[in-house]
């Protein structure tokens, strides 16, 4: 059961082989038993659980389950959930108890019947590419657990390689889902901004933030996604458009299937191992009748810099609201009001998170704001158009995903700029708004690398598609990490 | 003082009359208990977005349709970044280089009677934002607290050109545009309740500069004593300053009303670096032509409108007009009045709405509103003075009666009380021969030459009629009798 995909357990739900309060069992019991070695979860409540596994049984016993009714899976701790702490990985909201559901999570319990099995670990409000910054401390690969999961998503990335949940949420801001599904052999879908609703997701960088699933496939994938999109009159950026089932075109053969491979994806920086994978990954997809033609995204090396502006000046304005006056931490001691502000603060937000607001302040500061901030998003539109001029001859980009496997815990922390690099291929991807996916394409000294697929506005069924059929063709994704 | 001009500009916020918060479902009802009226948004959760409230949006296209603004097809709100207790958000949501209105003027009436003279003000902009909550400093053991239930309530900030060159001008500004908000339904006008406050950016300069002086801000003034007090107290300040040698520093001050003084509450140098940059959490406000249209066709006619057509229809001065239109109360009453006493008693129709009614209710400090003389009532009477049943002096006779409620109508009273005028020339006659013969010393003054003495004698008439005798009547007669 453990290794079952989504369609698998459905079924056998369905047909009573087994229950969702037997199925939620055996994995909050895996959790017990590896989480603390993986520190993938931050919080487990078993009862909470196994609550909304029997009232998945009741909907599955009534004939009026969904297609995911009663399968556990594991929340990014960035989702709101009512009456679940939901800390963004922080000290600053440790103690916060959410009193309403994010819209991701009321339409997977309320009207998908999902269980959530417990809050996965992150980077500290998503800032970080490892999980290092987490305030509860950093998660470890299950493929090897002195090395780092990536992240921000790294708890929900551990999770599911390491089989503590079937499927997991993610969100991915500059890579945070794509690159821990890279470092942790997991497919991972940053959909289209807009198309999942932003609303109880905790904001890092409002115009970037985008929440997905993570899962073993890309049909596991296209499942949740399904659980999880839709227009939300809550959220003013969410995108008001017919609703797909995006496993509808997941078998659609790939003859004629124009790959874009920008060379500037393919030139120096990365490792030279991971660069082997991700062309004899491309030669799969000529095998699959795909065809592919050099592109160029002349402005990508200027999204890191333009996103270090970009999403810290979000982030310094909407970390404002964790001030200790009406909920979260507040310092135990302070003499007036600035006190309260500073060290609140000041002890509430590590390292990285005060970096950025620091940034963030700096870039918007008057006299600074025309040079950093409006520069930065002329940047953006210049790379929105290098995808436009791109996807005119082609259908979906592919490259490397991340310019390394997972490195060791502690490796680059001490070096932010090397720690934003990890980065550098997915980042482009959320500043142009556009789908994005990881799918495993082999490895690398023994660690996964992940294959970055790039689609056009609103093209997830595609790339779900176009992730399929290599799936379909190749094993890499089935393969687990050796963790018991 | 004389050789000194003074320049004053206004940023107001209304209040706008909406149901609910600008970015919220809240209700916006004044005087709920602290924080019953403050949601998840209103209170800033992790996770939560702001939604713009189209009702507020309307308000801002009424009030750019009546003040003749351009109404802007696409506006952007932005965030105004500070930390305050009172602002949960840690930025305040406003616009600030794309606002929702440009431009458009008021012409205001400045003084009274022959003093009166018309001043256009030209408005620079008027866009939308959230007000914050507020602190409550006293009863909480040396703490302070928060109410959250003003924050995120709808204002509009009309800012004013530095147009005005008095105190009189600045608080006639005040007064039209509070009277025009109320007009058009968008503010209920109430400064109590803070629903409509002022903040006057105040400077002097020499009479003949073209530049202006330095100017300081006065804060949030609630009332229009309120705000001729404290531009009259600056100016004097400011005066005195620069005559005694020293230069005035940009500054934001409070006014006093106890002390009457205004006193520094931060110089520019202590001035916040807002960091304002565009809300990603809101797309940029675009309002079509269409609905412009649709907010054209549900104004009420304008003050602007009413008072040419009171000019065109009735034959009013622009004078009476301007008056007449001052507030939509006076308007309507003036209306109704007009409507039953017709057309061709416009001119006293106005007189005593402008004049005796409203020097009346000035007597008793109540609002027209509260007129315990109905229009009805009023016409009723301005009738019998027009068909000459009464004079003009007995009509303020039963003016009074009708304001003590010492009959339904004025003929009831006129009835009741027997002030029908006498115009019956025989009647009269009588009269006046039985004052000729009575007062012999007085025609022999009037006939050496002394005038006085005829106005001696209409008055010894009138007693002996009981003021009811027609005076044009006593006028001919005794001119008659004493010629021959």
């Amino acid at each position: 059961m453990i290794n079952k995909s989504l369609k698998q357990l459905s079924q056998a739900l369905a047909a009573k082989q087994i229950s969702s309060v037997e199925l939620s069992t055996l994995f909050l019991d895996r959790i017990e038993r590896l989480n603390p070695t993986l520190n993938a979860f931050v919080t487990v409540d078993r009862k909470k659980s196994l609550k909304m596994a029997l009232a998945a049984d009741a909907r599955i016993a009534a004939g009026t389950a969904g297609p995911l009714t009663g399968i556990p899976i594991a929340q990014k701790d960035i989702f709101c959930a009512e009456g679940w702490t939901t800390t963004c990985g922080s000290k600053m909201l440790a103690n916060f108890v959410s009193p309403y559901d994010a819209t991701v999570i009321h339409k997977m319990h309320a009207e998908a019947g999902l269980v959530s099995l417990g809050k996965t670990n992150m980077d500290e409000f998503a800032m970080g590419s490892s999980n290092e910054t987490s305030f509860f401390g950093p998660v470890r690969n299950p493929w090897d657990t002195s090395r780092v999961p990536g992240g921000s998503s790294g708890g929900s990335a551990a999770a599911v390689a390491a089989r503590l949940a079937p499927a997991a949420t993610g969100t991915d801001t500059g890579g945070s889902i794509r690159q821990p599904a890279a470092l942790c052999n997991l497919t991972g879908l940053k959909p289209t901004y807009g198309v999942v609703s932003r609303y109880g997701m905790i904001a890092f960088a409002s115009s970037l933030d985008q929440g997905g699933p993570m899962a073993a496939s890309a049909e596991d994938c296209a499942l949740l996604l399904n659980t999880m999109v839709g227009f939300d009159e809550r959220d003013s950026t969410s995108l008001d458009r017919p609703v797909e089932d995006y496993t509808r075109d997941l078998e659609k053969p790939l003859n004629g299937l124009r790959i874009g491979l920008p060379k500037e994806f393919f030139g120096e920086g990365c490792d030279a191992e991971v660069m082997t994978a991700v062309r004899a990954a491309i030669a799969e997809y000529e095998k699959l009748g795909a065809t592919t033609v050099e592109v160029s995204l002349p402005n990508s090396h200027l999204s890191v810099p333009a996103y270090y502006v970009i999403a810290p000046a979000e982030a310094s304005s909407n970390l404002s609201r964790f001030d200790g006056a009406r909920y979260g931490y507040r310092a135990p001691e302070y003499d007036n009001l600035e006190q309260m502000y500073e060290k609140t603060r000041a002890q509430g937000f590590g390292a990285e998170v005060k970096r950025r607001i620091m940034i963030g302040a700096y870039v918007l500061s008057h006299g600074y704001y025309d040079a950093y901030y409006l520069q930065a998003q002329r940047i953006r539109r210049l790379i929105a158009n290098d995808f436009v001029e791109a996807f005119k001859s082609c259908d979906v980009i592919m490259g490397p995903t991340s310019p390394s496997t997972a490195f060791k815990l502690g490796e680059k922390a001490a070096d932010p700029v090397q720690m934003y690099l990890s980065d550098i291929y997915t980042i482009a991807v959320n500043l142009a708004g556009l789908p994005g996916m990881s799918i495993p394409c082999g490895f690398a000294g023994g660690l996964p690398v992940g294959l970055q697929l790039i689609g056009n506005y609103f093209a997830e069924g595609q790339l779900l598609n176009v992730a399929h059929r290599y799936q379909q063709a190749t094993d890499w994704h089935q393969r687990r990490a050796a963790i018991e | 003082m004389n050789q000194w001009e003074v320049v004053i500009g206004i940023e107001t916020h209304a209040q706008l009359a909406t149901v609910s918060k600008i970015f919220s479902g809240a209700s916006t009802a004044f005087g709920a208990e602290p924080n019953t009226q403050a949601c998840a948004v209103d209170l800033a959760l992790p996770g939560v977005l702001p939604v713009l409230n189209k009702k507020a949006v309307e308000c801002a296209i009424r009030f750019g349709l009546a003040i003749g603004a351009e109404v802007a097809q696409k506006s952007v709100f932005a965030r105004k970044n500070y930390f305050y207790p009172d602002l949960p958000k840690g930025y305040q949501i406003s616009q600030m280089d794309l606002p929702v209105v440009v431009g458009g003027n008021i012409t205001l009436q400045v003084g009274q009677g022959d003093k009166a003279y018309e001043k256009v003000v030209r408005l620079t902009r008027a866009h939308l934002e959230e007000d914050a909550g507020k602190s409550l400093h006293e009863d909480f053991q040396g703490k302070s607290g928060i109410d959250l239930n003003r924050a995120g309530t709808p204002l509009l900030e009309i800012v004013s050109e530095p147009d005005m060159r008095s105190s009189d001008e600045a608080v006639a500004y005040a007064k039209s545009l509070h009277a025009l908000v109320q007009w058009i339904g968008i503010c209920d006008g109430n400064m109590q309740e803070g629903s409509f406050r002022c903040d006057a950016n105040v400077s002097v300069r020499p009479k003949g500069q073209a530049e202006f002086g330095t100017r300081r801000e006065i804060k949030n003034l609630n009332s229009f004593r309120f705000l001729k007090e404290a531009i009259d107290f600056e100016v004097q300040w400011q005066i005195n300053e620069i005559e005694e040698g020293r230069r005035i520093q940009q500054a934001t001050v409070l006014f006093d009303p106890d002390s009457g003084e205004t006193r520094m509450m931060r110089s520019k140098e202590d001035a916040h670096d807002y960091r304002y940059f565009p809300d990603p959490d809101l797309l940029p406000l675009v309002i079509s032509s269409e609905w412009i249209a649709r907010v054209q066709g549900e104004l009420p006619e304008l003050p602007v409108q009413m008072r040419e057509r009171f000019v065109s229809e009735f034959g009013l001065s622009n004078y009476d007009a301007t008056t007449l239109t001052a507030n939509s109360e006076i308007a309507a009453f003036f209306q109704l009045t007009v409507g039953i006493a017709g057309k061709q008693n416009a001119k006293p129709c106005a007189n005593w709405v402008m004049v005796d009614l409203a020097a009346r209710l000035n007597r008793d400090g109540k609002e027209i509103a509260e007129s315990p003389v109905s229009a009805a009532q009023l016409a009723g009477l301005i009738l019998r003075i027009a068909d000459n049943t009464i004079s003009n002096n007995i009509a303020k006779k039963v003016f009074e009666a009708l304001w003590n409620d010492e009959g339904a109508t004025a003929d009831e009273v006129i009835d009741k009380q027997g002030l029908k005028q006498i115009t019956d020339s025989g009647a009269i006659e009588a009269l006046v021969d039985e004052v000729l013969a009575a007062n012999p010393a007085n025609v022999a003054e009037f006939k050496s030459g002394k005038e006085k003495a005829f106005n001696a004698l209409v008055g010894q008439v009138m007693k002996a009629a009981k003021g009811k005798a027609n005076p044009q009547q006593v006028n001919d007669l005794l001119k008659q009798k004493l010629a021959g």
